[in-house]
């Protein structure tokens, strides 16, 4: 994939987790009522609309631009919580894309990306937040790849698949950051809301990466008589780095 | 004369807190900051950093916060904000602790730290005996 392909992958995956985050506005504010303060739909849907309403803007043919552009919406736009956590990280862990969307920059994205976060919100495993989701799937991602020698879209979908145990997880447990340590023992039994975003946001990241991927695989393979990897790291990555 | 930033979910909030604090401490430069752009409860980076500027007059800034978002945002405040002066965040209950710094920062030989200092003491206030 070249800069302008990576690029336009990047506003696809932007577009579609806008999308999905509105359509799933009052399943995160449903959730948020429970043990928080019920705007967690309202402040993902603004953050990433003004993301997208950025990105619409922006000519940037360049990945970590356009990255960087979303971090920064989330941040001025969302209000709560999520504007530090997603926006500051996503900002942090933008320039690991400079190099374009790779396997390796991916990984390196994702981790930073994690840094970032634990190191503003101060959250570990187990205190029921977003956290607990992200961390199983950052470390499932790398260990695919560096590790087991997958690919970035199988990585991604091990990565989805981790994070989605991590969601359930949040249930059973009782929060000790955020807005939900509140309420203490009347936390147990609820799913995170940020956990749940962040499962959300790896999803439609997947499927973005599944439909870039497929058709490039088969094109590729063609053209060079192999499977075409550097093409899948690239269109998966386009996901990943918007993911976090 | 150090700054002083309230920061808190509620506009009406932090000004309300303000209110109180300079009642107490008459001279200090407190600016109040609340909620976002658009007048719903939370926090927004931008108009903290704002707020670090208007207290700021060469002498450092404290900024106290109420909690969640209004932590971190104050962090990427002060982390933008790139003033040539100290800009600290006290970790203390927003209302006493804004008390305490406004009445600190009126002592002759104020510093950001003795203001930041004063602001955390509150976390120690008893309100029964």
């Amino acid at each position: 994939m070249d800069g302008a392909t990576q690029a336009e992958a990047v506003r696809e995956a932007i577009r579609a987790c806008t999308e999905r985050i509105e359509e799933e506005r009052s399943y995160l504010t449903d959730l948020d009522s429970a043990i928080g303060d019920a705007d967690h739909g309202a402040n993902m849907t603004r953050g990433f609309t003004a993301a997208a309403d950025r990105i619409d803007g922006l000519e940037s043919e360049e990945p970590a631009e356009l990255v960087k552009a979303v971090g920064m919406a989330l941040l001025s736009e969302v209000g709560g919580a999520s504007g530090p956590l997603y926006g500051g990280s996503i900002v942090a862990a933008s320039g690991e894309l400079e190099e374009g969307i790779t396997a390796e920059t991916t990984v390196a994205f994702a981790e930073a990306y994690l840094e970032k976060l634990q190191e503003r919100g101060k959250a570990s495993v187990g205190d029921k937040t977003m956290v607990d989701a992200l961390v199983p799937a950052v470390h499932t991602y790398k260990k695919s790849i560096e590790v087991d020698g997958r690919d970035p879209l199988e990585a991604l979908g091990k990565a989805v698949d981790a994070a989605e145990r991590g969601v359930a997880f949040t249930v059973p447990i009782r929060a000790s950051r955020g807005r939900a340590s509140y309420l203490g023992w009347r936390s147990v039994g609820h799913q995170d809301p940020g956990a749940t975003s962040t499962l959300i946001l790896l999803e439609t990241l997947l499927s973005v990466a599944t439909d870039h991927l497929d058709g490039e695989v088969e094109v590729d393979a063609e053209a060079e008589g192999k499977p075409a990897e550097e093409g899948d790291d690239e269109g998966d990555a386009g996901a990943v780095e918007v993911e976090d | 004369m150090v700054g002083i930033v309230v920061v808190s979910h509620s506009r009406k909030a932090a000004e309300g807190i303000r209110d109180v604090a300079t009642e107490m401490g008459g001279d200090a430069r407190v600016e109040a900051v609340g909620g976002t752009g658009d007048g719903r409860i939370g926090t927004s980076p931008e108009p903290i950093s704002r707020a670090i500027a208007d207290a700021a007059d060469g002498n450092g800034v404290v900024v106290l916060v109420d909690l969640g978002s209004a932590v971190m945002n104050a962090e990427i405040a002060i982390e933008e904000a790139e003033l040539e002066e100290e800009v600290v965040l006290a970790d203390a209950p927003v209302m006493e602790g804004a008390l305490n710094a406004a009445v600190a920062a009126g002592a002759p030989d104020a510093t950001v730290d003795s203001v930041r200092m004063a602001a955390e003491d509150a976390q120690r206030v008893k309100k029964f005996g």
